[in-house]
């Protein structure tokens, strides 16, 4: 047990109690928190710092305000749900497309149609707080519904494939691709089943995914492979994603941002507590990347330094690591 | 830096509480298991005489110094009779007086005591007493004597010990013969020693006391001790056999040559001891013996609020041995667990419906309730409407599972109603919400988790010498929350970890 735990030290591992009180508790004061967990802050301070987010249709904040829901959507084909306070990816609801003649029915991502009674519910619920992180009332955003870029295509089931990266201190320091599988209910949410995969931070390249805490080659629904996938506008995404410690001025981050086939990459949200299964997927420990970006650490670095430094300090050295070509 | 801050304030209440904890253990004789008892000695003196015309004073010597003993408490009971406690030439004395009172009369006086190894001989070393004022011809009997002993002896114990084999020869010498032919009873042979220890310049005096023994003793004589000063302390002789020794659990009751008793304005004056052993906790024991020495810890003592609140505390101080089970099994282990302190408030509940039966009920009541809450999803209600229609619905099934058992006969079933209703129906309506989201597995598993938490919770909770320990030394309250504060600092790997990441150690 003790040797397990020497060996997880060595490789750098970071666990939950460490991640919690040496970063999050240190780097993340809980003034900023709002800055994050309100996905309606985000999206303003994205917007001004001029990055690129999905457009905000509408936003519903009290129960009497369900009934504009109709107006907020208007003819829109697909739109996005979410509660401004969800966590880990609860009480999204992604509608791609409507029924052409009965125009009050809405076709899911899954291919299940509801009624907009239905919807409305969802938002009744999201409004009275069922989704937020404190139970406390809260807001539901209706947005943009990316079309995501075809590059995922093969690996996803449905939903929307997004990436995640980590940045430390302003540092892009760990990323992974999340893809939705048939389990997670087209969401990126590695806690329900979707699929994460590693990416090579100097090449944005894929590596092996992550099911659960096992390590998985092929995507489980669609069988192709998921590592050897180069991420498009992977400078860009890194850039964007260094810039996120500026706008939130939180030091352990996590940025989520989606790839539109038309609008390129866009921050979806961001993310006070990311989880560490990114580690799983990337087959290494964040804490070994951390401390190297606090050797280097420059306060006044441009976030274009940054994400350089990222992509000239984390190759993944593929003799180590996990072996995926076959 | 604040690492520091915490290992420090961490240490500092470890310490205050480890060392209030070890004082009252060590110091004041707090017991550290329960049930530990002590069997205390109630020593009844009744005085029976008739009184006369006039008015009456009863004067009963009674314990001083009890070496081997700590007294518990006294009283007297005597109707009518002004009561007061007297130091007089012989040690305490106890007065009752009245101005008048007819017939036969029954003066009780009681004192408790339990034994002391620590109690020793506080007494003042006396001075060489005068030579005694002996007429002829027993004075020259007694220079013989004292003269012969002398030759024979060492010391004072030595001498002693030869005085009273010739006191008490079968066969004495003419001098000894002389001295004791008026002396019939042991006192009278303990006075006549000590004349003669008295004429050789030794101190010595009588010791009256009780001989402790057996449940229950009626009509105890107290017997008759010889007590010598060697210069350093005092030594306890057997009159009869000149053995350096006092009987086991030999209670002093007097010392010296007055008698036990005088009664002014009576006749008949008979005094019986009766003897009763009991068994007291032994947190009663300490707790008198604190307060009679005025020591503060006492007030702060959770002994002394009233039963009924007592009753109250000795659950509640169980709850932070919860919350540690909580703190370890989530942050050093890693279970998941609805709630934070949900289990822990499961885990009380569990006390009074026990173990088997409180999972069997917990389990059907957040079963029925979860079937029913997804009833209730169809129906796309508001937040707090809905969640106040689980609430209700909790109550409902658990009164339906109470009659229902009743009708069965088990009684048990009735204990659902300790179940804490609120938490329970927060619980369906979080699991019912990890099951939508998350899928059966993750709500499961948190189910399950929570009932793992709250089953160790109850385990550690219902420890019957830990509820002890904590209830009689709340200080160690301080030392679980020094614990708890040092697994807030904890960063290594929760146990759950080691196999979650066990992909990335390279094997």
């Amino acid at each position: 047990m003790f040797a397990r735990a020497q060996r997880l030290r060595e490789a750098g591992v970071l666990g939950l109690n460490e991640r919690n009180t040496d970063f999050i508790m240190r780097l993340n004061p809980r003034r900023l928190y709002p800055r994050v967990d309100d996905k309606v802050i985000t999206k303003e301070l994205a917007l001004e710092a001029g990055m690129a987010v999905p457009e905000l249709y509408g936003v519903i904040s009290n129960q009497g305000e369900i009934k504009e829901f109709s107006d907020i959507v208007a003819e829109r084909e697909s739109f996005v749900v979410k509660p401004a306070q969800g966590s880990g990816g609860d009480g999204i609801l992604v509608v791609t497309g409507r029924s052409q003649r009965k125009r009050d029915s809405f076709r899911l991502a899954s291919g299940v149609l509801i009624s907009r009674g239905e919807i409305s519910h969802h938002i009744s619920n999201i409004v009275g707080g069922q989704y937020s992180l404190s139970g406390n009332r809260d807001k539901a955003l209706i947005e943009y519904c990316v079309n995501f870029d075809p590059v995922f295509a093969e690996v996803s089931h449905q939903g929307v494939p997004d990436i995640r990266v980590i940045v430390y201190r302003g540092y892009p320091a760990m990323a992974m691709v999340r893809l939705p599988t048939r389990a997670s209910d087209g969401k990126a949410n590695l806690h329900q089943g979707a699929v994460g995969a590693g990416v090579d931070m100097s090449l944005g390249e894929t590596l092996a995914g992550v099911l659960g805490n096992e390590l998985v080659d092929e995507h489980p629904d669609t069988g192709a492979l998921v590592a050897g996938l180069q991420i498009p506008q992977w400078d860009f995404i890194l850039e964007t994603a260094a810039r996120g410690f500026e706008v939130t001025e939180l030091g352990y981050l996590g940025v989520d941002m989606v790839i539109d086939r038309d609008l390129g990459p866009m921050i979806l949200e961001m993310n006070a507590r990311p989880g560490l299964n990114i580690q799983i997927a990337n087959g290494t420990g964040l804490a070994n990347r951390i401390a190297r970006i606090e050797e280097v650490f420059d306060p006044h670095a441009a976030p274009e330094q940054r994400a350089l430094f990222a992509r000239r300090e984390f190759a993944t050295n593929r003799q180590t690591s996990i072996q995926f070509d076959r | 830096m604040k690492q520091q801050y915490v290992y420090g304030l961490a240490a500092l209440l470890a310490i205050v509480g480890l060392s209030v904890f070890v004082y009252k253990w060590q110091v004041l004789d707090f017991p550290l298991t329960r049930n530990q008892e002590t069997p205390v000695y109630t020593i009844e003196s009744s005085i029976r005489f008739d009184s006369g015309p006039g008015s009456i004073k009863v004067n009963l010597l009674i314990p001083t110094l009890t070496p081997g003993f700590r007294m518990l408490n006294e009283n007297s009971v005597s109707r009518g009779y002004g009561f007061s406690l007297n130091y007089g030439s012989g040690g305490r004395e106890a007065q009752w007086t009245i101005r008048r009172a007819d017939g036969s009369q029954t003066i009780y006086y009681r004192i408790s005591v339990y034994e002391d190894e620590g109690i020793n001989q506080s007494d003042t070393t006396p001075p060489f007493p005068p030579p005694p004022v002996i007429n002829e011809p027993f004075k020259t009997a007694v220079d013989v004597i004292v003269a012969d002993v002398k030759e024979q002896s060492a010391d004072t114990a030595s001498f002693t010990a030869e005085l009273i084999r010739r006191m008490t020869d079968a066969s004495p010498d003419p001098n000894v013969e002389l001295l004791l032919s008026n002396a019939t009873t042991r006192a009278e042979l303990v006075d006549s020693i000590t004349t003669i220890l008295a004429s050789a310049r030794i101190p010595a005096r009588m010791v009256h006391g009780i001989e402790l023994q057996g449940r229950q003793q009626r009509n105890v004589e107290p017997v008759t001790w010889l007590e010598v000063h060697d210069g350093d302390q005092w030594r306890y002789f057997n009159p009869m056999t000149g053995e350096e020794n006092l009987p086991e659990r030999f209670l002093v009751w007097w010392r010296g040559n007055e008698p036990l008793i005088s009664v002014e304005g009576g006749s008949n004056v008979q005094v019986e001891f009766a003897v009763q052993e009991n068994h007291l906790d032994a947190v009663a024991i300490a707790e008198t013996q604190v307060a009679q020495q005025g020591a503060h810890a006492i007030d702060f003592s959770l002994y002394s609020l009233p039963i009924q609140t007592q009753a109250v505390y000795s659950v509640l101080l169980m709850i932070p041995i919860g919350a540690l089970i909580m703190v370890i099994l989530r942050n050093i282990v890693g279970i998941d667990a609805f709630g934070t302190f949900m289990p822990v408030l499961i885990a009380l509940a569990f006390r009074e419906t026990k173990l088997v039966w409180g999972v069997i009920l917990f389990s059907v009541l957040v079963a029925l309730g979860l079937s029913i809450r997804f009833l209730l999803e169809k129906l796309r209600l508001l937040l707090v409407p809905r969640l106040s229609a689980v609430l209700i619905v909790v109550v409902i099934l658990m009164l339906l599972i109470s009659l229902v058992s009743h009708r069965l006969g088990m009684e048990t079933g009735l204990s659902v109603a300790l179940f804490p209703m609120v938490i329970i129906a927060m619980t369906i309506e979080r699991m019912s919400v990890v099951w939508e989201e998350r899928g059966p597995v993750d709500a499961m598993r948190a189910g399950a988790g929570s009932l793992l938490v709250a089953i160790t919770a109850y385990v550690f909770m219902g420890l019957p010498w830990l509820e002890h320990l904590i209830f009689t030394f709340p200080e160690l309250l301080l030392v679980i929350l020094s614990l708890v504060l040092l697994a807030g600092r904890y960063t290594g790997y929760r146990l759950l970890e080691l196999s979650r990441f066990k992909a990335l150690t390279g094997q």
